[in-house]
C-alpha cells in the first residue's frame, strides 16, 4: 500500500524561471535541499516564494529550468505527479472540505482507495492512525473538519500529506493562523519529523525560520539574493537582506499624552458565535493619544470586543461609552460617524469587497460624503485622486487603482485599509492583528503609521497575538482571557514572562 | 501570447457554435427536419423584410428591460427568478389603471399606467425581499413559488373581476379583459409594424440602470452589499434594506416590461401575455455579462431566435417546440463557452498542448494569479 517511491537523498532546483503578465515572478532560481534538512524560504510578499513552491508542488509549469530528485531530472505535470516523487505540499490556506470527517478528506486524495463504486475508508482511517502515531501528529480520524480548531486542522493537513507518501514536505507560511501556544507546538513537531523528513517552509516570522531552519534561502524579486546557514546569522541580518536594506521596527516612545477616555466599555455582556457569553462583562478604558495593546491568545473573546464597539455585534449587557455618549446597541453606520475606525481581523472580506476596484475601497465608508459624491451622484474625479493620492502616501503596491482590491498581496490589502482608515482621522481606531501575515517592510510602515496617530492624539486599541507588536507600541497593556480583562499593566511592567503568565489565565497579584 | 489567445478565444467560440449546431442538427434530423434550411430560415429568414426586423425589436423590448432589472438584482447579490411573476402583477396594475380612467388625456394616463406597472412589479417583489432579509428565505424558492400564484392570481382577475363584459355578454368567455382606451396605448414607431416606442423607453432605461449601478451612491451601497456583504456590513451599509431595495428595483423592471407589453402590443390583458419573457430575461441577463452594455445585443440576439422561431414553424415544418429545445441547447453551448473563456487554467494547458504540439515555446503564458 505504501507509495514506492525512493527515497529523497538530495532535492535539485536549477534555473528555475516563470513568468506572469508583467512579472518576472522566479528569476533564475537555483536551491537544493538534502535529507533531513530543512530549508527556510524567505522574502516579501510577492518576491516569488509561493510560485517556486508551487511550481514544485506541480501546480505551475515553470518557463525554464530543471528540477532533479536525486540525480534524476524530472517533470511534474499535475500535484500527483510531484507526490509519486514524494514532494507534497500543504498550502497557506487549508484545503479541507469542512463538512467531511478527517478520514475522508485524507481518502479523497489516495487514489488506489477509489475503487469501482467503492471507497476503502477503512484502509484510509489505518494509514491515517499509522501515520499520526508514526509522526507524533494526533488526529481524530472521525472527527469532522469544521469542528476542529486552526491547529488541529494544520495537523490534518500534515498527516493528509504524509499519507499521500510525502518525504519532502513543502509548507507555506503554515503558523500564520496559529496561536503562539500551536506554533511552539508545531515546531517541536516538526523538528522531530526532520529525521526522516526534508522539509521547505515559508515563513516571515524570523524567529521562526531561526527556531526550526538548517539553511535560509532569501528570495527578492523572484530571484535568490541569499543562501546560507541559518545558525550564521541574526534574525535583524535576516531581515536586512530580506527587504535590502535596515529593518527598524519602530517603537513608541512613551511621553505622556492626554488623560481623556475617549472609549469605554462598562460591565460588556456579548455572545460569540456558537451562543455562549464571549464577552462577560469586561471593562475597558482607551484614553485619547494612547496606544492600549490588547494582550491574549485568540479566541479569549478579542474578535467580539472589536465588533461589540463598532456596532457589528449585538450587545446583551452593560454599556459602551464613546466621547462621552452612550453609544450602546448603535450600527455601525453610527459608530463610523463618530469616529470609530476600525482594521478587521478578516482583511480579505471584511476590510475590502474584493472585486471593487482599489478607489472604490478606498472610499467605502465615505462614497456617500460631499468630498465624494454631488447628492447621490458619486464624484469620480475625487475618487481616483483620493486612490492616487493614498495610493503614494500608504505606498500600496498596484499598478493602478483601478485594480481590483482582491488582487492585491495581503500586505498591500491592509496598506488599502490602513490608508483608508487613517485618512478619515479617527478619533479611536481599533486595530485587530494589524500586521498578521504581511512582511517586514510592510510591518514597520504600518507600525510607523499607527504611532504616528498616536501622536497625533488618536487612541488605538491594538489588538494582536504577537507580544512583540505589543510591546513595541503600547502605552499600556491588557490581558484579555475568558472574556474578561484579567489585568492591566503599563509598558515599563509589561514582560514577556508576565504577559504569558496573565494570557494563560494566571493572575500575578 | 496575445494571438494565442485570440486564437483560444475563437477557437472556442467555433467549437461551442459547432457543438450547439451538431446538435440541434441531431434532434432536428430526428423529427424528420431539414436542419440547414431551419438553420437558415433562423438566421436569415427575419431580415428579410422591414417587419421581420421590426418584430426582433418587439421581443428585444421586454427582454431588456427584464434583463437590466435583472442585472440590478444580481449585482447586489439578491437572485430573482420572479421576473415572469413581477411581469404579471405589472400587467395586471397596468391594465387596471388603464381601465380605470380612460378618459385621462394620454400624457397623463401613459406615464400613470407604466407607473402602475413597475408599482405592482416592485410590490410583487418586495415579497420575495422582505422574506430573504428579515426572515432568511431564500429568494430562489420564494420567487419561483411566488410565480405560481401570480399566475393563478392573474388568472382569475382575467376570468373575475377583469372580463371583458363582452365576453360574457357573446358567452365566449375568452379570459382576456377590454381592450386598453386609445389614450393608454404606446404609439407605433414604425406604421404598419408592431414596433412601438416601447423600446426608446427600455434604451433610456438602460443607460439610467448603467449610470444609477456605477455613478450614483446608491448603486455603490448595492454593489457592494452584493459583492461582499461582511464588508458591507462593516462598511455601515444596512444590508438587509439593500437586499429589499435591489428586489424592489427588480420587480419594478419587471413590472415596467409587462405594462410596456400590453400597452404597446397586446392592448388588453390575454392569458400567456408573458410568453416566458420573465425566464428569458433572465438569460439575456446574464449573456449580456449583467451589464446594460451587454444587455441590449443580447435581448436582440434572443429577439431574432424567437422570431427566427416562429419563422421555421411556417416554413420549414418544425414545431414551435423544437425551438425551445434549440434555445436550451444554444444556451448550454454559450455557458459552456464562458466557463472556458474565463478559465485561466484550461488556457494554460491549452497553450501547453499547443507548443508541444508545433515545437515551439513562448514564455509569457496567462495564468490565474501569483504568489
Amino acid at each position: 500500500m505504501k507509495i514506492a517511491a525512493e527515497p529523497i537523498t538530495e532535492l535539485k532546483l536549477a534555473g528555475i524561471t516563470k513568468r506572469f503578465p508583467g512579472i518576472l515572478a522566479c528569476n533564475n532560481v537555483s536551491l537544493q535541499v538534502a535529507r533531513g534538512e530543512v530549508l527556510a524560504l524567505v522574502g516579501e510578499n510577492g518576491a516569488g516564494k509561493s510560485t517556486l513552491m508551487n511550481i514544485l508542488a506541480g501546480l505551475y509549469q515553470p518557463d525554464a529550468g530543471t528540477i532533479t530528485v536525486n540525480g534524476q531530472e524530472v517533470r511534474f505535470h499535475t500535484p500527483n505527479d510531484a507526490y509519486d516523487r514524494g514532494i507534497g505540499m500543504v498550502h497557506q490556506n487549508f484545503m479541507l472540505v469542512p463538512n467531511m470527517t478527517v478520514t475522508e478528506n485524507v481518502a479523497l486524495g489516495l487514489k488506489k482507495l477509489h475503487k469501482f463504486m467503492n471507497l476503502d475508508l477503512k484502509e484510509a482511517r489505518r494509514r491515517i492512525i499509522e501515520v499520526s502515531e508514526h509522526h507524533e501528529l494526533p488526529v481524530n480520524p472521525d472527527a469532522y473538519i469544521w469542528q476542529l480548531s486552526v491547529g488541529e486542522q494544520q495537523r490534518v493537513e500534515l498527516v493528509k500529506t504524509l499519507c499521500f507518501g510525502a518525504q519532502l514536505l513543502i509548507l507555506d507560511e503554515p503558523t500564520s493562523a496559529l496561536t503562539p501556544q500551536e506554533t511552539d507546538d508545531l515546531i517541536d513537531r516538526l523538528k522531530r519529523m526532520t529525521a526522516e523528513l526534508s522539509i521547505i517552509f515559508i515563513s516571515h516570522k524570523l524567529n521562526e525560520v531561526k527556531a526550526l531552519s538548517d539553511r535560509v534561502a532569501i528570495l527578492r524579486h523572484g530571484a535568490v539574493v541569499f543562501n546560507g546557514q541559518t545558525a550564521d546569522h541574526s534574525p535583524a541580518d535576516l531581515a536586512a537582506l530580506m527587504t535590502g536594506r535596515e529593518i527598524h521596527l519602530p517603537r513608541n516612545e512613551g511621553m505622556e499624552l492626554g488623560r481623556e477616555v475617549i472609549l469605554k466599555a462598562e460591565g460588556l455582556k456579548v455572545r460569540g458565535d456558537r451562543g455562549h457569553l464571549a464577552l462577560d462583562g469586561l471593562d475597558l478604558e482607551l484614553h485619547a493619544g494612547e496606544i492600549l495593546g490588547l494582550a491574549g491568545v485568540s479566541g479569549n473573546g478579542q474578535r467580539e470586543l472589536a465588533e461589540a464597539f463598532t456596532g457589528l455585534r449585538p450587545v446583551e449587557g452593560g454599556t459602551v461609552t464613546f466621547l462621552g455618549q452612550d453609544m450602546t446597541r448603535r450600527n455601525p453606520a453610527a459608530m463610523i460617524a463618530a469616529g470609530l475606525g476600525y482594521i478587521p481581523e478578516d482583511r480579505h472580506h471584511e476590510g475590502i469587497v474584493p472585486r471593487f476596484s482599489v478607489k472604490e475601497n478606498l472610499i467605502l465608508k465615505d462614497f456617500h460624503t460631499a468630498k465624494f459624491s454631488w447628492s447621490v451622484v458619486l464624484r469620480q474625479g475625487g475618487i481616483r485622486r483620493n486612490g492616487d493620492e493614498l495610493k503614494t502616501a500608504y505606498d500600496i503596491r498596484c499598478a493602478s487603482t483601478a485594480a481590483a482590491g482582491g488582487s492585491l498581496s495581503g500586505g498591500n490589502i491592509q496598506k488599502v485599509i490602513l490608508a483608508r482608515e487613517l485618512a478619515r482621522e479617527p478619533k479611536a481606531l481599533i486595530a485587530v492583528y494589524p500586521t498578521r501575515g504581511v512582511d517586514m517592510g510592510a510591518q514597520e510602515f504600518i507600525h510607523a503609521q499607527l504611532l504616528t496617530r498616536r501622536r497625533e492624539g488618536g487612541g488605538i486599541l491594538l489588538i494582536s497575538e504577537e507580544l512583540e507588536e505589543i510591546m513595541n507600541l503600547s502605552d499600556r497593556i491588557a490581558v484579555i482571557y475568558k472574556g474578561r480583562i484579567l489585568k492591566v499593566l503599563s509598558s515599563l511592567e509589561a514582560t514577556r514572562e508576565r504577559l504569558g503568565l496573565l494570557m494563560a489565565g494566571v493572575a500575578d497579584e | 501570447m496575445n494571438k494565442f489567445k485570440l486564437a483560444y478565444g475563437f477557437t472556442i467560440i467555433l467549437i461551442a457554435t459547432l457543438a450547439a449546431a451538431g446538435a440541434a442538427a441531431l434532434v432536428l434530423k430526428a423529427i424528420g427536419a431539414d436542419p440547414w434550411a431551419t438553420f437558415v430560415t433562423i438566421f436569415t429568414g427575419p431580415f428579410q423584410d422591414v417587419f421581420g426586423i421590426t418584430e426582433i425589436l418587439v421581443r428585444a423590448v421586454p427582454l431588456t428591460l427584464v434583463a437590466l432589472g435583472i442585472a440590478i438584482a444580481f449585482r447586489s447579490g439578491i437572485i430573482n427568478i420572479g421576473a415572469e411573476g413581477q411581469m404579471l402583477m405589472g400587467i395586471l396594475a397596468a391594465t387596471g389603471m388603464a381601465i380605470s380612467f380612460p378618459l385621462w388625456p394620454k400624457a397623463v394616463l401613459l406615464p400613470m399606467v407604466i407607473l402602475a406597472g413597475a408599482v405592482g412589479g416592485g410590490l410583487w417583489a418586495s415579497i420575495a425581499g422582505s422574506l430573504r432579509a428579515y426572515l432568511g428565505v431564500n429568494e430562489i424558492l420564494s420567487t419561483v413559488m411566488l410565480n405560481y400564484i401570480a399566475v393563478q392570481f392573474y388568472t382569475f382577475f382575467l376570468r373575475g373581476p377583469m372580463i371583458d363584459p363582452a365576453e360574457l355578454e357573446t358567452g365566449s368567455g375568452t379570459p382576456q379583459s377590454v381592450r386598453l382606451p386609445e389614450s393608454a396605448i404606446l404609439s407605433k414607431l414604425v406604421p404598419g409594424t408592431r414596433l412601438h416606442t416601447g423600446l426608446i423607453l427600455a434604451l433610456v432605461l438602460a443607460v439610467v440602470v448603467y449610470f444609477f449601478l456605477w455613478h450614483t451612491t446608491w448603486g455603490f451601497r448595492l454593489r457592494a452589499a452584493g459583492a461582499e456583504p461582511k464588508a458591507a456590513r462593516y462598511a455601515g451599509i444596512h444590508v438587509e434594506r439593500s437586499l429589499v431595495t435591489a428586489m424592489v428595483l427588480s420587480g419594478v423592471f419587471a413590472g415596467i416590461a409587462g405594462a410596456v407589453e400590453v400597452s404597446g402590443v397586446h392592448h388588453r390583458a390575454i392569458e400567456a401575455i408573458s410568453s416566458g419573457y420573465g425566464f428569458a430575461g433572465i438569460v439575456v441577463a446574464l449573456f449580456g455579462a449583467l451589464h446594460p452594455a451587454g444587455i441590449i445585443p443580447a435581448a436582440v440576439f434572443f429577439g431574432l431566435l424567437l422570431v427566427g422561431a416562429d419563422m421555421t414553424q411556417r416554413s420549414a415544418g418544425v414545431p414551435a417546440n423544437m425551438i425551445l429545445v434549440l434555445q436550451g441547447v444554444l444556451i448550454l453551448a454559450i455557458v459552456s463557452a464562458k466557463m472556458y473563456l474565463n478559465n485561466a487554467y484550461a488556457q494554460e494547458r491549452a497553450y501547453r498542448l499547443f507548443t508541444r504540439l508545433t515545437g515551439k515555446s513562448d514564455a509569457t503564458v496567462k495564468t490565474g494569479g501569483q504568489s
